[in-house]
């Protein structure tokens, strides 16, 4: 039920990006959602991709410093109050995010949520048990 | 023109010499008998105290190390008994260790004589108002500047270092007239006194005696301009005595070395040979009145020439240039010694490998500025900001519990730190100096 996903330490320098997007091209790897956390000497790129085994070898080869966690991702519904009704489920039962990011499915009617969770389990334990869909990967790589 | 000791300031260099030759033999006499690291050394030389006779056989005696301070941390070369050490001072060494020199109640004397010649070197007299703004504490700056200060009979203000706006008000009410701290302490405390909107006529400073790390003629003469002052060069180590080991006169034309107390030697670095007079190497102290740490011949790693030409102050001490340079990594920030591998072995502690760092050092708005650049490694790495941050806090916290300096940490990419054959380079320094 997790989803991997790939960090990547970057410096804040020009070209960097461009240099992880080039690598992940060059191996035909595709990008399903990405965020940037930056703060004022460094960022750290977090994606989702099709093939995240791939992308952690071909980035450390190009010396970068990656990281591959586990996240979860929800499916909510594309409306106002979607994404709510998942955190309120998840303050209700002291589950706090560390961090997350949402990006829109290619059907159009549903939005994907990644959370990063300290204990994963027990969080997709908890939402399941409220209805909330929890994505498989293989869901969310061809999203 | 005034001395403080007229007699050993200006005696001839004959007299000088017989002086040294007297107070060498019995330093010579006092170390070999009671401190075994000195005792084994000239042992390994086949020498006895008796083959020193006068200042011309102290080429032959063996070199002392900052690293024999080490290896009998804390009090291993005191040459008397803890009982007779009224006082210990400490500088930081390289692997968190420091190095502790002691003194005896007559070296307390001693360091007191040469500060207050050099303060009366610089002007300073009775009735002047001294304002110390160096570090109390460990530091041999403060107290020992203190002390002289008082030897001096001049008012003391202790105000020690930091506070920048009380040390600006005490400097206008105490009507300060002498000022004592690091050179680039004086040009932040000028930066301060245009930004309060002091005047220049709100205050009664004379002169400043500024030293604990290196500064140059362009550096001086932004001090004389800004603060309206002269500004004397001092010079000192604690393993010598602290402060007070060479200080300008008004001439300002290279630092007098009291050399009744202390004898200078410049050598080659590399061979330990003794240079030519007027040539550029290492600078070396034999202390010939110290009771409680004894050096002979200390490698201080500092470059530096002497001049024994007659100076035009009347003062016939020989005069030790600028310091030019180091001959090992250790690098001054703030007044502080920092080796860089004192940063290493910080880094060690927090991850498994020590991972690749540049030291950058700056000067901005006249202070030092350090920051050190560490290279991410995976186990270091958290796609968490506040983890990696908290790496960044507990590296800080780390590196200025160990150097007693604060550092701005930077996480940089993998091999993005210069690589380089042989010995690494772990500093770029960008003061202009």
């Amino acid at each position: 039920m997790l989803v991997k996903q790939i960090s990547v330490f970057l410096e804040n320098k020009s070209g960097r990006l461009a240099d992880v997007t080039r690598t992940l091209a060059d191996n035909n790897i595709n990008i399903c959602a990405m965020s940037i956390a930056d703060t004022t000497d460094f960022g750290i790129l977090r994606l989702i991709v099709n093939k995240p085994e791939d992308a952690e070898r071909f980035l450390s080869e190009q010396q970068f410093t990656v990281s591959c966690t586990s996240v979860i991702a929800i499916g909510v519904e594309d409306k106002p109050g979607g994404l709510a009704k998942a955190l309120d489920i998840l303050q209700d039962n002291g589950i706090s995010i560390e961090y997350m990011y949402a990006f829109v499915g290619k059907t159009g009617n549903e939005a994907f949520v990644i959370l990063r969770v300290e204990n994963p389990e027990t969080a997709i334990e908890t939402l399941l048990k409220y209805g909330i869909e929890i994505l498989p990967s293989d869901k969310i790589y061809c999203a | 023109m005034s001395y403080w000791n007229q007699a050993y300031e200006c005696m001839s260099r004959e007299e000088m010499r017989k002086v040294q030759s007297e107070r060498l033999i019995k330093t010579v006499k006092l170390v070999y008998e009671n401190v075994p690291t000195y005792r084994k050394k000239m042992q390994e030389k086949g020498m006895l105290p008796g083959d020193i006779k006068s200042v011309d056989d102290l080429k032959n005696l063996p070199f002392t190390y900052k690293q024999d301070l080490r290896d009998t941390y804390p009090y291993g070369l005191f040459a008397v008994p803890m009982s007779e050490i009224v006082r210990v001072h400490a500088s930081s060494g390289t692997t968190g260790k420091k190095t502790v020199v002691g003194y005896t109640k007559n070296d307390l004397d001693v360091w007191s004589e040469v500060i207050a010649r050099t303060f009366t070197a610089a002007g300073a007299v009775k009735d002047s108002f001294l304002q110390i703004s160096y570090g109390y504490g460990l530091f041999t700056g403060g107290l020992g500047a203190h002390y002289g200060g008082e030897k001096l009979g001049a008012t003391v203000i202790p105000t020690s270092s930091g506070n920048t706006k009380l040390q600006l008000s005490i400097m206008q009410d105490f009507g300060t007239t002498h000022l004592a701290c690091t050179p680039s302490y004086a040009l932040y405390l000028a930066e301060e006194m245009e930004e309060l909107g002091i005047k220049r006529s709100d205050l009664k400073l004379q002169a400043g005696i500024f030293g604990a790390e290196p500064w140059s003629e362009s550096m001086r003469q932004e001090i004389q301009d800004r603060l309206k002052i002269k500004a004397f060069d001092i010079y000192g180590l604690s393993e010598v005595i602290g402060p007070g080991v060479a200080c300008e006169c008004e001439y300002q034309g290279g630092m007098h070395i009291p050399e009744d107390h202390f004898i200078p030697e410049i050598i080659d670095p590399d061979t330990g040979e003794v240079l030519p007079e007027g040539s550029e190497g290492e600078i070396v102290f034999t202390t010939i009145t110290k009771e409680g740490l004894p050096l002979i011949r200390y490698r201080t790693r500092d470059l530096s020439s002497l001049n024994y030409d007659k100076c035009e102050c009347g003062r016939t001490e020989v005069r030790m240039n600028k310091v030019a340079g180091r001959t090992d990594d250790m690098l001054i920030i703030r007044g502080v010694n920092v080796f860089p591998s004192q940063v290493e072995s910080v880094l060690l502690s927090i991850g498994e490998t020590a991972p690749h760092y540049m030291l950058v050092v700056d000067r901005k708005d006249n202070l030092d500025t350090l920051e050190i650049q560490v290279e991410i490694t995976p186990s270091l790495f958290s796609d968490e900001v506040k983890r990696l941050e908290d790496v960044e806090k507990k590296i800080s916290k780390e590196i200025n519990s160990t150097l007693g300096i604060g550092a701005k940490i930077k996480l940089v990419e993998p091999k993005t730190i210069q690589r380089s054959e042989g010995k690494a380079k772990r500093v770029i320094d960008k003061r202009v100096i």
